[in-house]
């Protein structure tokens, strides 16, 4: 009986914890000495953490009074984490804020707006589509550190030896498979079983998850299903991978690194894993092209990526050394010297310099960017996500039909999500 | 540490001497089994009773992320949810959320079936390992082996293992001139997938917790039977089984328990999309505390349902018991 009560306690004592006085009070920073902000990163600790480390390095030396505690915190759980200590009142001042989470944690006021503060000096020399993606009800949350897209990767040997080009519309894609398949034996294409990676398919027919001027949830109108379609007839005639349903994702990588199937459709942040694969020995194997349009005749692609975020909890000091610490990490600067270091893609148009366009993965990734399309700006965007997927799959397993699961998504997202129970759904 | 010591003003009130002074009387004569006490009581106080009770009282609000209190540095932001009373019981019992039934069902599904098995195949070891066989102790240890296992890391292993494309049971398969099933994709082969793993991982506690049942019966009744020339199924069926009913019963009641509200198998096998109809209710109440806008009133209404159904089980179960051993 015990561990059933312990279980109850479990759910529970979540309540408590979120309701609890955190005892978030830190030292105050006296006038005299340095100012300590803690700056969670969310990057890859292998590959990403030690050019950051290196920047920080470089922002304490130009700054004497800041000092700046660096925690790499891993990307799955750094949401959860920050909510819990950002209400108890001691969250880190900055933390790298996926792109999706921006809005949630800033409806939920932990994040301080950055508007006219010295965060913000350069905001001209950024992408339009990523300022605007980090605002809310128009003020600014979060400055764009890195973004990305998702873009068609491929491999170069096996469309040279199945005589192709990159498809650019969903037909070419297939007749270019069907072509890869009776000349090289490999399959076309791998399509990860994830309704993130569904978009392309969506944007392409001109169909958008939710419409937040009308408050209306649009995935389930015509060009939703059109763009789910395509991805039930591509898997039913065997032009994509029948996926696992489960490890959808590391299967695909598998499969493409093994020269197993010729294209996939994945994210910068692929390419690394993708280079160490056999099939990839020679790097300039991977090719990257934009996504295919859909019969809307324009390709389009999720933002992705992600921002710097200042707590609304820290003091007047800390939150001036805090903006000073995001101005200093999305400088051109910075933002170039990661980009070389780590292959992420900056957010900036002047940070696009020479030497960061020179690879060529980044320079097609560059392009790639040009039609990519913001997330809607609504609390609860990765919730939305899984209630998608879970539907998606059973779409893709043929366990309900196209119009069903769409329906029963916007449907769930009606039910379940907050920010979306004023929706009118069709 | 300070002890407790008793206020004569108050302990000598007149009206209600009967208490009281039982009370006083208990306490001089026992003071210091309760001045042990005092410590479980209050760690138990803040550990159990101050969440549960805390839980209780979310669940009968509209709580949420959005609208509880928060401390954010000097700023205080106060709570704004309100009083609901039933509302997100209705919700849940009436099945407008439209997810508590069908995961309800799977559910005890899941329990019973994860439960006879475990009983069942731990029995069956249980009686193989009571005998004098060479290499028992290490019979023995290889098979208490997947108790030590972690649960988590054990899902993930076997994660691997069902990958339809790169698993090795998939891999077998194919060798036998099979084709690839697909073991976490289809809702059926799930559901075998996971109860797979539980029994997996739950046999050895069942089987080590009835070998000690089983080594308790005299052998002096296995004599006796014999003696009465009563076949092996006879021995089994009217000693073994009878004898081992202290400790079937607790074992039994405690793995219902324990299934009921084992997390982790199903979490980390399937992931969150792919689990559209093998959830079960302590993963969705997971879910909903820690989504991207966090339910706590709806994952508190979880949790007490979850504690209720529990509790009542357990009652029954217990009384059912007694019942039997009465009657006998």
């Amino acid at each position: 009986m015990r561990r059933g009560i312990a279980a109850t306690a479990l759910v529970a004592s979540l309540a408590l914890a979120a309701t609890a006085c955190g005892g978030g009070s830190e030292d105050k920073a006296s006038t005299g000495g340095p100012v300590t902000i803690t700056w969670w990163d969310t990057s890859d600790a292998t590959n990403e953490a030690p050019t950051y480390k290196k920047l920080i390095a470089k922002f304490e030396a130009a700054n004497k009074d800041v000092k700046v505690k660096y925690q790499n915190v891993p990307f799955a759980e750094a949401e959860q984490k920050y909510k819990t200590a950002a209400q108890a009142g001691n969250a880190p001042e900055v933390l790298r804020a996926d792109v999706g989470w921006t809005a949630g944690l800033a409806e939920n006021q932990y994040l301080a707006p950055l508007d006219g503060t010295p965060a913000v000096k350069e905001l001209d020399a950024f992408n339009k589509g990523l300022v605007e993606g980090a605002k809310v009800n128009g003020k600014l949350y979060g400055v764009p550190q890195v973004t990305d897209a998702l873009a068609l990767l491929y491999n170069k040997e096996l469309f040279t030896k199945a005589g192709v080009q990159p498809p650019k519309t969903w037909a070419e894609l297939t007749t270019a498979a069907k072509a890869i398949k009776t000349k090289t034996g490999v399959d076309g294409i791998y399509l990860n079983p994830d309704s993130y990676f569904a978009l392309p398919f969506l944007y392409g027919e001109g169909g958008t998850m939710v419409d937040t001027d009308t408050k209306k949830i649009t995935v389930n109108d015509a060009a939703g299903q059109k763009g789910v379609q395509t991805v039930v007839d591509m898997i039913k005639s065997g032009v994509a991978v029948k996926p696992d349903f489960t490890d959808g994702y590391n299967n695909m990588q598998a499969a493409f690194k093994d020269g197993k199937v010729a294209m996939v459709i994945n994210g910068p942040w692929s390419t690394a894993d993708d280079l160490t694969g056999k099939a990839f020995k020679n790097k300039d194997n991977l090719g990257v092209a934009p996504v295919p349009s859909g019969s809307a005749g324009k390709a389009g692609t999720p933002t992705g990526g992600h921002n710097l975020v200042v707590y609304n909890g820290a003091d007047a000091a800390r939150k001036e050394a805090a903006q000073k610490f995001v101005a200093f990490m999305t400088s051109a600067a910075s933002q170039e010297s990661a980009a070389i270091e780590t292959g992420v893609l900056p957010t900036r148009d002047d940070a696009y310099t020479v030497k960061v366009v020179a690879d060529p993965i980044r320079a097609a990734f560059k392009n790639v960017l040009a039609d990519s399309t913001a997330r809607p700006a609504v609390a609860g965007v990765s919730d939305m996500f899984t209630e998608w997927t879970k539907q998606y799959i059973e779409t893709l397993k043929g366990n309900t039909t196209v119009e069903k699961g769409l329906d029963a998504t916007a449907e769930k997202w009606k039910t379940n999500i907050n920010s979306l129970k004023e929706y009118s759904v069709d | 540490m300070k002890t407790a010591t008793a206020d004569p003003a108050t302990a000598a009130r007149p009206a209600r001497t009967g208490l009281l002074t039982r009370m006083k009387r208990s306490y001089d004569r026992h003071w210091y089994a309760w001045a042990m006490v005092l410590p479980v009581v209050l760690v138990i106080g803040v550990l159990i009773a101050y969440p549960l009770g805390r839980g209780v009282y979310l669940s009968f609000t509209d709580a949420n992320e959005l609208n509880v209190a928060k401390q954010l540095g000097a700023t205080e932001i106060p709570a704004t949810y309100q009083f609901v009373g039933l509302d997100n019981y209705w919700r849940v019992l009436s099945g407008a959320d439209g997810e508590f039934y069908p995961k309800l069902w799977w559910t005890v599904v899941w329990t019973v079936s994860c439960v006879v098995l475990h009983y069942t195949i731990g029995l069956a070891l249980a009686m193989l390992l009571n005998r004098r066989l060479k290499g028992r102790s290490v019979y023995r240890v290889l098979l208490i082996l997947p108790w030590a296992v972690p649960p988590f890391v054990a899902t993930y292993v076997w994660r691997m293992m069902y990958n339809s494309e790169s698993g090795i049971f998939n891999a077998v398969l194919g060798k036998l001139g099979f084709g690839p099933v697909d073991w976490l994709g289809d809702s059926l082969m799930q559901k075998v997938a996971v109860i797979g793993v539980n029994v997996w991982l739950g046999v050895p506690f069942m089987m080590v917790a009835i070998l000690g049942g089983l080594q308790a019966i005299s052998s002096e009744q296995y004599e006796a039977a014999e003696m009465d020339g009563a076949s092996p199924w006879q021995r089994f069926r009217h000693v073994t089984l009878p004898g081992l009913r202290p400790v079937s019963a607790t074992v039994i009641m405690l793995g219902t328990i324990w299934t009921f509200n084992m997390f982790p198998i199903i979490y980390l096998m399937l992931g969150e999309a792919n689990a559209l109809n093998s959830e079960i209710l302590v993963t969705y109440a997971y879910r909903l505390a820690f989504g991207s806008v966090r339910d706590y009133a709806g994952a508190a209404t979880y949790g007490i349902i979850i504690l209720s159904m529990l509790l009542v089980f357990a009652v029954f179960y217990r009384r059912l018991l007694n019942r039997q051993e009465a009657a006998r």
